[in-house]
Parts: C-alpha cells; structure tokens; sequence
C-alpha cells in the first residue's frame, strides 16, 4: 500500500504563498519609503498617489482572472485609449452625454468580443492575438483623435477630486471591485471554475464545465472595465489623447504577476494583485519622491516584472510536489 | 504544371500580388506613386524593418517572440551616438560594433532568461522592452544626441553610394537579407532552428542543442537590432531616448506574421519575410498621397498582424483536413 | 538463418515506474538477420522492452550487449549511434522540413556553421527512397506525407546510419493493406541483408507471415521464445493470457432492468463505424479490444466530447442529443477517463475541490458555494470509497494513483448518475486497491446503474461483466454472453483479421 504523503502544516501552507511575498514587500516598502520622505507617513498622500494608478488596477484584477483562467490580454490598456477617445469624440460631436458614455462601454465590450472571438472560436493563442489588437485599438484611436486631445465637459472632470469618507473615488471603486471580484473568485461556482479550467482544460471539459462561456465572459468583461477605466481616465485628465494609457499593459501585467498570479493558469488570487498595486504605488511614488527620472521607474517596472514572475514560479515549484 | 501550381500556391507570389495590386491600384489613382522619386522614398522607410525583421524571424521560427527589438534598437542607437558625442576621437566604423555587440548582448541576455528560468518570452521580453527602454533614458540622462554629434560619414550613408547613389543602407539591408537567407537555408545550425520550432522535443531527441539555439537567436534579434540602431542614428542623424526604436516591434511582427512566417514555429521564409516588409513599406509610403493621415499607421499594422493570424489558420485547418482524408 | 554469435543480449532487463514493476528479468537473445515478434496484452511489457533496447527508457537493473560488448544506451541518440533505431507508429518528425531532412537530421558531428550540401543530400536521399522501392519527393515537406510514406523515411533514416537493429512497434495499424505489403517486402529485404528487426504486432496473421521467431512476454515477464512455426495460434494466445483467474474478483447479483443506454448505428469516421449496442440498468457491460479500436472515442461520442456523425443515442428510452459532456451530466451519464492525468485530475487543486467538481449546482445552489456542504459531501466520499488522505484540502497531486482515481469516481458518484462509463478504472493501480474498485463497480451495478466498462484487462471484463462487447478496428466484432465468455474468444475477436491476403 502506498503511503500517504502527510499534509504540509498550516503555518507552511500560509507563508510558502506568493501573497505573502507581496505583502512582506509592502512593508518592507512602506518602511523604506517613510525613510526616504515623511509624506509617506501620511494616509491621504498615499491616497492621492494611489488615484494615478487606479484605473490600471482596476483592470488588472480581471486581468488576474483572465491569467489565472490560462489565457492573458495584453489589449486593455489600448482599449481604454479606444473607448475613451470614441466617448470623448462622440460628446464632442454633439451627441447627448449618456449616449456617449454608453457609446464608450460598448465599444469596450465590442473589443472584448473580438478578442474572445479570436481566441475561443478560432482557437488563436491569446499573447499574439491581443498584441494585434493592441495594436489595432491603439491605432483606431490615432485615427480618430488625430494627434489632438479632446476636451471632455467640465463636469465630467474631476473624479479623482470627489472624495468619499476622505478617500478619492478612484480608490473607493478600486477597493470595491476588489472586494466584489475577490468574492466571485473566491466564493463562486463561476470563479472555482476559473481555477478548473485554467488548471487543465481538458480535464474542466469533461467533468461537464463549460469552459468556452467562461472564457467569454472573462473577455467581455475585461472589454467592459477596460472602457469604465478609460473613461475614469478621461475624468481625471480632463481631455483624451490617443496615448491614453500607455504602456499600461506592463503596469497591469506587472500587478497581476507581482501579486503571485500564475503566467501558466490555475493559481492566483485577487488579494494578490490588491496588495501588489499598492506595493507598486508605494515604489513608483517612493521613486518621485526620491526624485528619480519617470524613465528609471521605467526600468525599476521593467526589473521588477522578471523578478516578480521568476519568484513567483519558484514559490509554486516549491509547493507543488 | 505542377512547377506553375507551385509557384501559384507559394505565400510569396501571395504577397507580390498584392504589392503589384496596391501599387496599381495606387498609381492609377495617383500617378506620382509610381515614380523614381517615390521608389526611393519606400527604399529609404524599408531597410531599418528590413534588418530587424530578418532577426525576428528567426527567433519565431524557434517558437519563441521578441518583443523588445524596438528598446533594443533605442538603446544600442544611444549608446553609438553618446561614444560619437563624448569620444569624437574613435573612428565611426567601431560604432558599428559597439550598436551591434550591445544588442546582441541584450539578446542574449532575453534569451537566458528565457532558457534558463524557462519563462514565456513574451513576458520576458514584455519586461526587457521596458526595461531597455528605461536603460536608454538613464544612460543619456534623458538627452537626445543631436544632429552635429553624428558623423557626416555615417549620415552620408543614408544619402548616397559610389553605386549609382543608391544609399548604402540599402545594400546593408540587401547584405543582412542575403545572409540570412544563406544561413537559414544552408547552414546546419539554420536548419536546426527549423528543426526545433517544428517539433521541439523531437529536435532535442535528434541530438538539437535546444538551449544553445534559443540563445542564438535572441542574440542573432539583438545584433539586428544594434545594426538597425546605428542606421537610425544614420538615417534620422539623431538619437532620441524615448522616440528612437519606439513601438518599432508592431511594424516588425506585423511584417514577419504577413510575410508567412508561423507563430507556431518551424515555418518562415526570407523571401516571404522580405515582401512582408515592402509591402508595409507600400502602405506607409501610400497613405500620405492617398490623403490618409499618417497616424492611421497603427491601426494598419494591428489589422495585418490579425489578418496574417487568420490566413495561418485557415492554411493550418487545409492541412489537418488533407491528413484526415488521407487516413479515412 | 541463426549464427552462432546473437547481435543483442539482454539478461535480467528489468524496469520500475514510481515503484510498479512494469518490466521483471527478461533475458532475451536477437540473432542477426532474423524478423523477431514480440507479442503480448497491452501492458505485458513488449513495448517497454523494446524502449529500453532504443534508449527511451533506462532498465531500473539488467544488462545489454550489442554485439559482444556491453553497452549502455542512455538515450535515443546513443541508441542511434550504436545502430538501434526505433520506428514509432506514427513516426516523430519534423513535419515543416523536407523529407531529405529528416532523414539526415541529427546524424553527422559536423560544426554549426558548416554548409548544408542540399545537391548531395537530395541525390542520396533519392537513392535511399529508390532502394527502398518507394516513390516519395523528398523534396517536399514531411507534413503532406502519408503515414505510411512517412513510415518510409523513418526506415531511410535507420538505413541512412546504419542501423543493424531496427526496432518496429506496431507499425501496420494505421497501414492500408496494400502498404502493408510494400512494408514487408522491404523488411524482408533488410533481413536479407543481415540486418535484425524487432517487430511488435497484435495481428497474428502479419506476424506469422514475417517473423521468424516469437518472444511473448505477460505481465511484464517473457514467458516464451521459440520460432514461429512451433507454435499455433491456440497456442500463442494461450501464452499471451494464460494467467489464472484472480479469485478476489467476483459476480456481484443485480438484477437487470430496463434499457438505459441504447446506441444505434454511432459513426464517427475514421474511429468507429456503425456501433449499435445496449446497456441495462444493473448491468455490466464489457468492452473489450485492444488499444486504438475505438473503443474509447465511442465513450467520447457517448458523452459529448466528440460527438459522433451519424447514429442515435437513446437514454431510458428517449432520444436524445448530446453535444457537450454538460448536457450528458444532466441526463444522468457520467464518465470515469482512462487518461487521469490528462482528463480526470486538476493536480493543484485540493481534493475537495476535484471530488465536487461535476456537481455546481448541489454546492453552490445560488451560485455561491456553501462550504459546509462541501465539505460535507467531500468527507463522505472519502469515508464511503475509503480514499486514503492527508486533508481534503491536500491538492490531488499528493495523492498516490488510486486514490487519484478513486477521488475521480468520487466526483461521478456525487453526479448520482443512472448510466456510469468507465475506461480502463483500473489501470495503473495497485492490486490491493483494484479489488477494492471490482467491488464497488459490483456494488453500483446492484444499486441499479447501468455501468460500460472499457477494459484491456480479460480477466477483469470476465469476472465483471454481463455481457462483453468487442471492438476490433473500429467496429463491433462480437457480442459475448457472460455463460460463453473466454479469454480466447474475446481475444480473437480482437484481433484484427487481415481483409486481403498477405504475401507469404
């Protein structure tokens, strides 16, 4: 008879977790920077920092869902250039501001379609469908915005200015979604398929899991709070360049992986990436603060996305036995 | 019949039909495209694609990507042009091995994080993109090499040759192109990279140094980009820390992908990668007398790289469905 | 045609995987110039065997000379340079490169830039194809060849290094008869040139009209060696299965209801034509036959993993469409896979989660899972079917074989499925564990389910089953009752006949 291998103890199963890592960072960071500046010691500072980052971190907890479902989408940051510059131009040109704004949303959603339809009907890899239509979306927008940036009413301006109990909107809807994706992840049917079929597809299908729906909703819904970021975006700027959002894709990437996502599927976890966005806002502002170039944040991002995955692949090479 | 059928079915005389249409269809609407003057203007945009592209096919075929050529085109460019500014002493020809030998350093080190962490190149080279990008800002401490910095010798190369003032850019490009259609099609170590993207674990099974290859392309991509460094700084005669190299990846991939070359590995031409480039090269000479505002470049390159997917595919599903018939 | 010095010599050859022996002292002498057949169940360790000699695998102890000389092969290109080529079924290739290419790749110690000599190598690879009789463009891409032709160049590619020992696992399955004929002709031919073969086959007709000599392993030991035309076909089989039944297995006493799984006309070209059969509430049904009969992607069609083209399904008596496994679950189907690893398992996953995976609706009933109810039907799993364990909340990958695949059928179970499908539930796994699952299949059939169980395993469909179907190439070959049942009936109907005749 075989032996029973032993379960690992609680405190091992607790500490070997890619969470963990993130966090000891974080105050490892936190206590770097105060250091450095004793703004850092100040809650509403960090607040306000954190408003430069959140759209981003709101798309990478889907992007979490999305790796973690064994699938990525390199294309978000584009379409929130997309969708804002098509709601931007569309309330520039007139049409009734709800209308734009729903014009925006299902432009996103639209991305989202094609993405899923690339990846789950044609059966494309997902990293080279989405560089073409990160490409693309970036594209389309340069051509409707030109090099020009769109102004946006002045109403519209200013979500990061609305403060809610002291904190800045942006943060408030960032911790929400969070709280609500962490809870589907978690706590759901839907988010425990998830985890099924981005640990072995074959297998999720023939226990009966639709995986090919999963998989679309996950796409339409990166689509979707692709555009709610970039019209968050468009709110704090008050204007709208095709440049939107730039780069953003590593910045989300980089979250996702930072907080212990698995590049391969199946592990991850949205306090993972939660935690990892305030660890990157604390570097990426401990960084200004200690006044270096935007370009070397660059380079730090860059370090930090290879370190953050190989750590990561090393942590679940440990566990895994 | 056959031979004509062959040539007919080929992904190349694809491309040059459609090279020959867009130019037609372009010249009849605007006759000044197809002019001398218009020639050079496409001959002058392709080399710098050209060269990076051949670099890139390579490590596709190996079943990898390389996103970083662009960042490695910006660094090794800057490095070239600071040693022209601070050390006006050295002779140009040593900037060429400096671009080239950074960027194959670049490469190489992609590629060793790739081999040895066995990390998806995408991310990896995700990650150097930014990095290298980064890298190139420090270095120059954010300042571009201006114009007077670069030497006129390595300017005037753009400009002209003793051979019928062609510029020599071109012959260079014509010169990497050659050699890399030598060494994929008659050096061993070319064909093993076929080998390999073909069928991986069969290649290391047939005594393929897997590893070693993977390393060889990523560095053979660096070089390639170092070299199309050094011909930007030659071309535009000056270097810019965050525009030089920028977003240079899309138009490269968008090249490779239409010019056949498989994002599942073991399939790519020179030819083909070749026609790629000047076809985009068409385009992009096309939109400004076709009224098109340049900025609609992008959304062309994504288009391709998706159009050239879906054709891969639908060449793919032919011959699953040929071998299913063949065994029923 | 035996001379006096063997080219190969194996003794006491023996071979472990995680523990099980798979492999027990073969001792086994190749002569040279002879057409060897190594025959045997699935499973009986001729495969294995034939690995070790090609360096796919390393003997766990044991010997081999090649030659007079002991040798150790430590890998296929080893293999290759000591003259022992292994052609696979369906060979491995490089299907982006030309055939002239694949028969070089790999040979040679030249340097890494030295020249292709494209002009030499496609005039000797013409040559190569000429000699071997075959009519191939080796010009042209390995991926639009015909199995058979590209069975060809792997023969090539032996020849090309000169290779002595040619080693052929089942290389006629997926062969038209016709190329079946060319095949032998030019093996043939290579022992004429005092080259030895090593041919692995399930058809006794090929294998007598080839070989020379037979070795026939069971259960991972040879059991005899002797030339072909001393033994008969009663024989042959006779040795392949000739073990005594186990007496732990035993006939549960359910009684048999109405039709629950009815198939009619099912096809699915190029894996099964016109399969028709039916399965009752408390019964066991066997389907038997050897691998790649089709028996597992009628299970596929069945379930909705592969729907089949043609043919109906009936469940208790309506017809019904399944196109997905999810509509199957609903109609009360559940089906255990014969690949664990591949289909059955998320290996990272806790046990508790892999045990409640086919079940959403019972642990999440608004969409939210209830984690006491989990955990609740996970432990009962476990205490019911005895799944020995750390924690359910250990990932599955911890767990040894058949507690991997008694969690499996834990996840089925929890479905309460009327119809059950289980392929090969037993393979694998220790024996201790393997009576414990002959019971429980008895215990589900008593329960009146209705239960398919696809087994390569005689003594296991005879001691299990009602009835026991056998599949051979595709098709339904013959329906055995339990009261007639023999190992050699099922065998034979197996065993694929070949239509035309074969050149003696």
């Amino acid at each position: 008879m075989q032996e029973v291998t032993p379960a690992r103890p609680l405190w091992h199963v607790i500490l070997v977790r890619p969470e963990t890592m993130t966090f000891v960072l974080l105050i490892a960071a936190v206590v770097v920077a105060s250091q450095l500046s004793p703004y850092f010691l100040d809650i509403s500072y960090i607040l306000r920092s954190f408003t430069l980052s959140a759209e981003f971190a709101i798309v990478a907890l889907v992007l979490t869902m999305v790796i973690i479902a064994g699938e990525i989408d390199l294309s978000p940051a584009a379409n929130m250039a997309l969708s804002a510059c098509l709601f931007a131009w569309a309330q520039a040109s007139g049409i009734p501001m709800p209308v734009a704004i729903g014009i925006g949303l299902l432009a996103g959603l639209a991305m989202g379609a094609l993405n899923a339809f690339m990846v789950i009907a044609l059966q494309l890899p997902s990293i080279i469908v989405t560089i073409g239509t990160l490409t693309l979306f970036r594209g389309l927008a340069q051509i409707i915005a030109g090099d020009k940036s769109i102004r946006v009413p002045d109403w519209f301006i200013g979500i990061d200015k609305i403060l809610v109990f002291g904190i800045p909107m942006p943060v408030v809807i960032f911790v929400l979604a969070a709280f609500v994706l962490g809870l589907i992840l978690a706590g759901t049917i839907f988010g425990r398929q998830i985890y099924q079929v981005g640990t072995n597809e074959v297998a999720a299908r023939y226990a009966g899991i639709r995986t090919r729906r999963i998989k679309l909703v996950l796409f339409l819904l990166m689509g979707l709070v692709a555009a709610v970021a970039g019209m968050m975006t468009a709110s704090r700027l008050g204007s709208v360049r095709y440049d939107l959002g730039l780069g953003g894709e590593l910045q989300m990437v980089l979250m996702a992986m930072l907080g212990g996502t698995y590049i391969f599927g199946g592990r991850g976890t949205i306090l993972g990436t939660f935690l990892a966005a305030w660890l990157l806002v604390v570097v990426s502002t401990g960084m200004t603060v200690a006044n270096l170039l935007p370009a070397i944040q660059l380079t730090v991002l860059g370090v930090l996305l290879i370190v953050a995955i190989i750590a990561t692949n090393f942590i679940y090479s440990r566990t895994q036995r | 019949m056959n031979i004509v059928r062959g040539i007919l079915m080929r992904r190349e005389t694809g491309i040059a039909l459609m090279i020959l249409l867009l130019c037609l269809a372009v010249g009849l609407y605007k006759p000044q495209f197809l002019t001398m003057n218009q020639l050079r203007v496409i001959m002058l945009l392709v080399p710098l694609v050209m060269i990076v592209a051949m670099g890139q096919m390579l490590v596709l075929v190996a079943r990898h990507v390389d996103l970083s050529v662009g960042s490695m085109l910006g660094l090794s460019a800057m490095l070239t042009g600071m040693m022209f500014r601070d050390l006006p002493q050295i002779p140009w020809g040593v900037g060429f091995i400096v671009a080239i030998g950074t960027g194959a350093l670049l490469g190489l080190a992609n590629g060793a994080l790739v081999t040895i962490f066995k990390l998806p190149a995408i991310i990896v080279t995700l990650g150097t993109l930014n990095l290298y990008r980064g890298l190139t800002f420090i270095v120059s401490d954010a300042r571009q090499v201006d114009r007077q910095f670069v030497p006129s010798a390595v300017k005037a190369m753009s400009q002209t040759s003793p051979i019928f003032g062609i510029p020599w850019i071109i012959f260079m490009a014509l010169g990497v192109v050659l050699a890399t259609y030598w060494f994929t099609l008659h050096t061993r170590v070319g064909r093993q990279i076929f080998a390999l993207g073909s069928n991986p674990s069969a290649a290391a099974l047939r005594g393929v140094k897997v590893n070693q290859i993977t390393l060889l392309v990523f560095s053979i991509s660096g070089a390639l980009s170092g070299l199309a460094g050094i011909m930007y700084a030659s071309r535009w005669g000056f270097v810019n820390p965050s525009n030089t190299g920028a977003g240079f990846e899309f138009q490269v991939i968008a090249a490779v992908v239409i010019g056949g070359v498989s994002i599942n590995g073991g399939v790519g031409t020179v030819p083909g990668v070749m026609l790629g480039v000047l076809l985009l090269g068409c385009v992009a000479a096309a939109l400004p007398l076709l009224g098109i505002p340049g900025t609609a470049q992008g959304a062309i390159y994504g288009a391709i790289i998706l159009i050239a997917l879906l054709i891969d595919r639908s060449v793919r599903q032919q011959g699953i469905a040929s071998l299913k018939w063949m065994r029923a | 045609m035996t001379e006096s010095a063997p080219l190969l010599l194996a003794r006491g050859v023996t071979k472990a995987f995680a523990g099980v022996t798979v492999l027990r002292d073969v001792d086994l002498d190749l002569h040279k110039g002879e057409i060897h057949a190594l025959l045997g169940e699935n499973g009986a360790g001729k495969s294995t065997f034939a690995k070790i000699v090609a360096g796919v695998h390393r003997p766990t102890r044991g010997k081999l000379s090649l030659n007079g000389r002991q040798v150790d092969i430590s890998s296929p290109l080893v293999a290759q340079k000591l003259g022992v080529t292994l052609i696979h079924q369906e060979p491995i290739s490089f299907p982006d490169l030309s055939v002239a290419e694949n028969l070089v790749l790999g040979q040679g110690e030249q340097g890494w830039f030295s020249r292709v000599p494209w002009a030499e190598m496609t005039r000797e690879a013409r040559r190569q194809m000429d000699q071997l009789g075959v009519s191939i463009d080796v010009t042209k891409p390995m991926r639009g060849l015909s199995i058979a032709d590209q069975q060809m160049v792997e023969i090539g590619r032996a020849l090309a290094s000169g290779s002595r020992l040619i080693i052929m696992d089942e290389p006629t399955a997926p062969l038209t008869p016709k190329e079946v004929d060319t095949l032998f002709g030019i093996v043939r031919r290579l022992r004429g040139e005092g080259r030895t073969i090593i041919f692995i086959s399930h058809r006794l007709e090929e294998v007598r009209a080839l070989c020379d000599r037979v070795t026939i392993f069971r259960d991972g030991s040879k059991v005899a060696t002797d030339a072909i035309e001393n033994l008969d076909d009663a024989e042959i089989i006779r040795l392949m299965i000739g073990r005594p039944l186990k007496e732990y297995m035993h006939k549960h006493n359910a009684s048999i209801g109405e039709v629950a799984l009815e198939v009619e006309g099912l096809t699915l070209p190029g894996r099964f034509q016109d399969v028709s059969f039916q399965v009752r509430r408390g019964e066991i049904v066997g389907l038997g036959g050897l691998v790649g009969a089709g028996r597992t992607d009628v299970a596929c069609a069945i379930f909705g993993i592969q729907p089949a083209e043609s043919g109906s399904l009936k469940v208790n008596g309506k017809t019904v469409d399944i196109r997905q496994p999810d509509d199957a679950i609903a109609l009360g189907l559940a089906f255990v896979p014969e690949d664990r690893a591949v289909s059955g398992i998320f290996r990272t996953l806790s046990v508790e989660q892999n045990i409640t995976a086919a079940i959403p609706g019972r642990i999440a009933p608004r969409g939210f899972i209830r984690r006491a109810i989990e955990k609740l039907l996970a432990a009962d799993s476990v205490r019911k079917l005895r799944i020995r364990l750390a924690s359910v909340n250990q990932p599955i990958g911890e767990l040894s074989g058949g507690n991997q695949q008694k969690a499996i059928l834990a996840r089925w179970l929890l479905a309460e499925p009327g119809i059950l499908i289980l392929d090969e539930p037993t393979r694998g796994i220790d024996i201790g564990v393997k009576a414990e699952f002959y019971d429980i299949i008895g215990e589900l059939a008593e329960q009146g389910r209705a239960i398919l169980l696809i087994s390569s395993e005689l003594p296991e469909l005879l001691a299990l089953c009602d009835r026991i179907l056998v599949m051979a190439e595709g098709r339904l070959t013959a329906e055995i009752p339990r009261a007639e049942a023999t190992q050699e009936k099922v065998m034979q109907a197996a065993v694929p006949r070949q239509q035309a005749g074969i050149a003696a």
